[in-house]
């Protein structure tokens, strides 16, 4: 494998972890801090003592997210060298801010809330542990802004004496911030987390229910838990309603390779399981309308007229009008101090073609793409493992109200099973996201061959196996100690039944 | 707010986080008492505690300082991470072995056990600021790297920075300067833990070690770090000329002090406070040396900061392409990127001042045996 592929895998990888603790630190941030304020409002120590023993589960949890989040930040400038210096005036300033505004607030507050209930106020303390959930929050809206732009590139204008895509005003920046695909991203990835909290704490107490241990305790933990959970469901099912219209906007070959869509048209049929097709279903979801075009594979690759009478060039096309974008940089950047009017009219030419610059990179027509396999089936089990999530904090709910909870022992196993689906489900939408937009880190202008660091692939490869081997390390320890943390139980004497 | 006025105002961003990061890493530093064995594992265990409070502000800071350089100096990221690979990805691993060696450290099951925890502090009280200040130092040794803008254009070598080195980076080990400051931070980063540790634990036994180590350091690090120093206004360095290109000149750094009394008198002034609060530390009975010699340790790094950038200097310079130097016009970001980042930093007296109430709030009743209780949420 060369060093494009190791590096892919390097960030994929370590992507992927960090995902494994943050959807926790999102959701179970808010089921506590809920806990919490109960505690405080009602001035019932039951609460009290059930948030400290959330915000243990949560403490374990936050270290290895933290510690993996800043890997990645390392990594687009270590395997990703000429991605950061094309993409710095943009992608840098919101991870900038992201530090300035979110990071301080989650590092202050965390420590607070963590070590703090015997040396600040309750009221303080509650503020804290609000705080280190929304600063976590603030934080996920800036880094999707930065990945929202790579799949859709707004904002910003190639400037061919820097090489870089930089953002030119006001307008712009708002664009960028506002980008939609970064906005339901951002609501998508955050309510996601919400389930994953919420199913995390409704499985763990399914877990004491079937043992009979801290019965109440479970119980009202599962409450909070289930509304969590069942808030984050429906805010999911809408954010990923306008994610897919987003990418039937903005990357319809990632809408086709998730659908397996190899001819595409009106009235497209969506496909639950090969063979299984729910007609026009797909024409609805992607476009809002029965009627909806919806390009497949086949069509992006030979050029289609979309719905609003656009001509879309065939990606050979494209792959010549890129070329020529790439051979006007070169003219201007060598005759703009010789020859300033011949750097001038290549300028045009460059501004001509802009648009395509990246596909001047690619060998063939196909390279555009994705492995439409694995993209397909995360598909898949990303929209019905969170179905049947869904379904089973709704079912835990009603159980809890009708008091038959106990007595459904079949439902609190599925509760139990259903945390690893969560972990599972989150990972199988980032595959859907990122593998469904390759060959690009940023969508149409930069291919992963051109964005990578001049490294050996030895180097990577060893770097790979080191991190493989501490992420492995760090992932059995921190489930060992998890689950003895779980085991113990929270530390305090049962209410009565209430 | 002119181009050149932004760029000068994120170098001093730089600067400030720079100088931030060096005196937070009295973490490293003080973790580095773990090692220590004369003190016993409850007194270790009160450091930890200790330093637990405030490691994330650290890491956060580095993190910060990280996406600052990026967002400000993109090809400088672009050069220095992806070329001295090796000196970040060492850097990065410490780190994360410290992120997680708190939490995991007296849990059960943790399979390293404590042992081997504390070791993973300590390596990264000694490696951290030892990585930093080498490649800090690089700021003035150059480093063997060649910036292509057009190399973009090309299909078969699309990198525009590129590294001269199989090494990736520890060839800055080869660089007695550069290994010097490294060096000088160790021993910085240790008195400054020591420091801390005064001022916030409550045991006789840990505060006589802590003087001790101020004590034992005094020497080490006045040589390292007076070596470093007079080696800088001694050598060449890499100068910018008014159209950009870069030549080398004799006591480049020395001038630069000459000609800016801002860094001078900052550079003065953070040396006496540095001294100050080592005086304190090791020869009074007072524990407030920290709160000198930390203001001091900022004041200082910033000065290294504008030496290296500051008057005409290209601050990460290129020893094998002189012209492909990176300098503060250069290299920086956009006008318009810089301008709604200075906006958003108008934010930071803000977060310095929750940070510090916060701080103040936790740090009322000093670390004691009751902060390692059965009971207490702790490390």
């Amino acid at each position: 494998m060369d060093v494009v592929i190791w590096s892919r895998v390097q960030f994929a990888m370590t992507a992927a972890y960090h995902w494994l603790f943050v959807p926790l630190t999102l959701g179970l941030a808010f089921a506590m801090a809920i806990m919490e304020t109960l505690y405080v409002v009602k001035k019932d120590e039951f609460w009290k003592k059930a948030a400290q023993f959330w915000i243990k589960l949560f403490a374990i949890n936050f270290a290895v997210g933290i510690a993996t989040g800043i890997i990645l930040e390392f990594e687009f400038g270590t395997n990703w060298s000429n991605y950061s210096w094309f993409v710095g005036d943009m992608f840098g300033a919101p991870l900038a801010i992201e530090g300035i505004l979110a990071f301080f607030m989650e590092a202050t507050f965390f420590a607070v809330m963590f070590f703090g209930w015997e040396k600040v106020s309750p009221k303080f303390h509650l503020a804290s542990t609000w705080l280190t959930g929304i600063g976590a929050t603030i934080s996920a809206y800036w880094i999707l802004v930065a990945n929202g732009w790579m799949q859709n590139p707004v904002g910003t204008t190639f400037n061919p004496d820097t090489v870089r895509s930089e953002m030119a005003s006001a307008i712009a920046f708002w664009q960028v911030i506002s980008n939609p695909v970064a906005v339901s991203k951002f609501f998508h990835s955050v309510t996601s987390g919400w389930v994953t909290g919420g199913i995390f704490v409704v499985g763990v107490s399914a877990w004491y229910l079937l043992k009979n241990r801290h019965v109440e305790f479970a119980k009202r933990s599962m409450l909070i838990g289930a509304i969590v959970g069942l808030v984050g469901s429906g805010a999911v099912m809408l954010s990923g309603d306008s994610s897919g219209v987003h990418a039937a906007e903005f990357q319809p070959m990632k809408l086709a390779a998730a659908e397996g869509l190899k001819d595409g048209g009106k009235r497209a049929a969506f496909t639950i399981v090969p063979g299984v097709k729910i007609p026009g279903m797909l024409s609805i979801l992607a476009t809002h309308d029965l009627d909806g075009f919806v390009p497949g594979i086949n069509d992006i690759l030979n050029g289609y007229t979309d719905a609003e009478g656009n001509v879309i060039p065939s990606v050979e096309e494209k792959m010549a009008m890129g070329r020529e974008a790439l051979d006007a940089l070169a003219t201007y950047r060598s005759l703009k101090e010789s020859d300033p009017a011949a750097a001038a009219a290549a300028l045009e030419v460059l501004r001509a073609n802009e648009r395509y610059m990246g596909y001047g990179h690619l060998e063939k027509p196909e390279d555009v793409i994705p492995p439409v396999g694995v993209v397909f089936w995360a598909f898949r089990f990303m929209i019905g493992f969170g179905m049947l999530i869904a379904l089973v904090l709704l079912l835990c709910a009603i159980g809890l109200w009708k008091s038959k909870l106990e007595s459904w022992k079949w439902l609190l196993w599925a509760a139990i099973i259903c945390i690893p689906l969560a972990y599972i489900t989150g990972q199988c939408g980032w595959v859907v996201a990122e593998v469904g937009r390759q060959p690009w880190t940023i969508q149409g202008i930069l291919p992963v061959n051109v964005a990578i660091s001049s490294l050996s692939a030895a180097a990577v490869k060893t770097t790979f196996f080191v991190f493989l081997a501490v992420f492995a390390l760090f992932l059995v320890i921190e489930i060992r100690i998890l689950l003895g943390a779980i085991r113990k139980g929270p530390d305090f004497v049962e209410p009565e039944k209430r | 707010m002119t181009y050149v006025f932004l760029q000068n105002y994120w170098w001093c961003l730089i600067a400030l986080l720079g100088g931030l990061l060096v005196a937070l890493m009295f973490v490293q530093g003080a973790n580095c008492q773990l090692g220590n064995r004369k003190l016993d594992d409850s007194q270790k265990r009160m450091i930890l505690n200790a330093t637990g409070r405030k490691w994330e502000l650290t890491f956060t800071t580095l993190v910060t300082f990280g996406g600052a350089y990026f967002a400000s100096f993109p090809p400088f990221y672009s050069t220095s991470f992806g070329g001295a690979y090796w000196v970040w990805v060492l850097l990065l691993i410490t780190f994360v072995f410290q992120a997680v060696s708190y939490e995991f450290q007296h849990k059960k099951g943790n399979l390293l056990g404590v042992k081997g925890f504390r070791i993973a502090l300590i390596v990264n009280g000694f490696l951290a600021p030892f990585l930093v200040g080498t490649a800090v130092g690089t700021f003035f040794t150059g480093s063997p790297f060649t910036v292509d803008k057009l190399a973009i254009a090309a299909p078969s070598s699309p990198v525009i920075s590129t590294w001269g080195s199989p090494w990736h980076g520890l060839e800055a080990l080869g660089q007695a300067h550069a290994v010097d400051l490294g060096l000088t931070l160790i021993f910085l980063t240790s008195i400054l833990g020591a420091l801390y540790i005064l001022s916030q634990v409550d045991d006789e036994g840990i505060l006589a070690q802590a003087r001790r180590t101020v004590k034992a350091l005094i020497v080490p690090f006045l040589l390292t770090f007076l070596s470093w120093a007079v080696v800088l206004l001694l050598r060449k360095g890499f100068a910018v000329a008014p159209d950009g290109t870069i030549f080398m000149e004799p006591f480049k750094y020395l001038h630069n002090l000459l000609q800016m009394p801002v860094a001078l008198v900052m550079l003065l002034a953070g040396v006496v406070l540095v001294l100050l609060g080592i005086w304190k530390g090791a020869f009074t009975k007072s524990r407030n040396g920290f709160w000198f010699a930390a203001p001091g340790t900022v004041l200082v790094v910033m000065t290294v900061f504008f030496l290296a950038g500051f008057n005409g200097t290209a601050y990460y310079p290129s020893n094998t392409d002189l012209q492909s130097s990176l300098t503060l016009a250069n290299s920086s970001s956009s006008f318009f990127t810089l301008k709604v980042m200075t906006w958003v930093s108008l934010l930071i007296p803000f977060v310095v001042a929750y940070i510090a109430f916060a701080w103040r709030a936790m740090d009322k009743k000093k670390i004691s045996q009751d902060d390692i209780r059965e009971g207490v949420n702790q490390y």
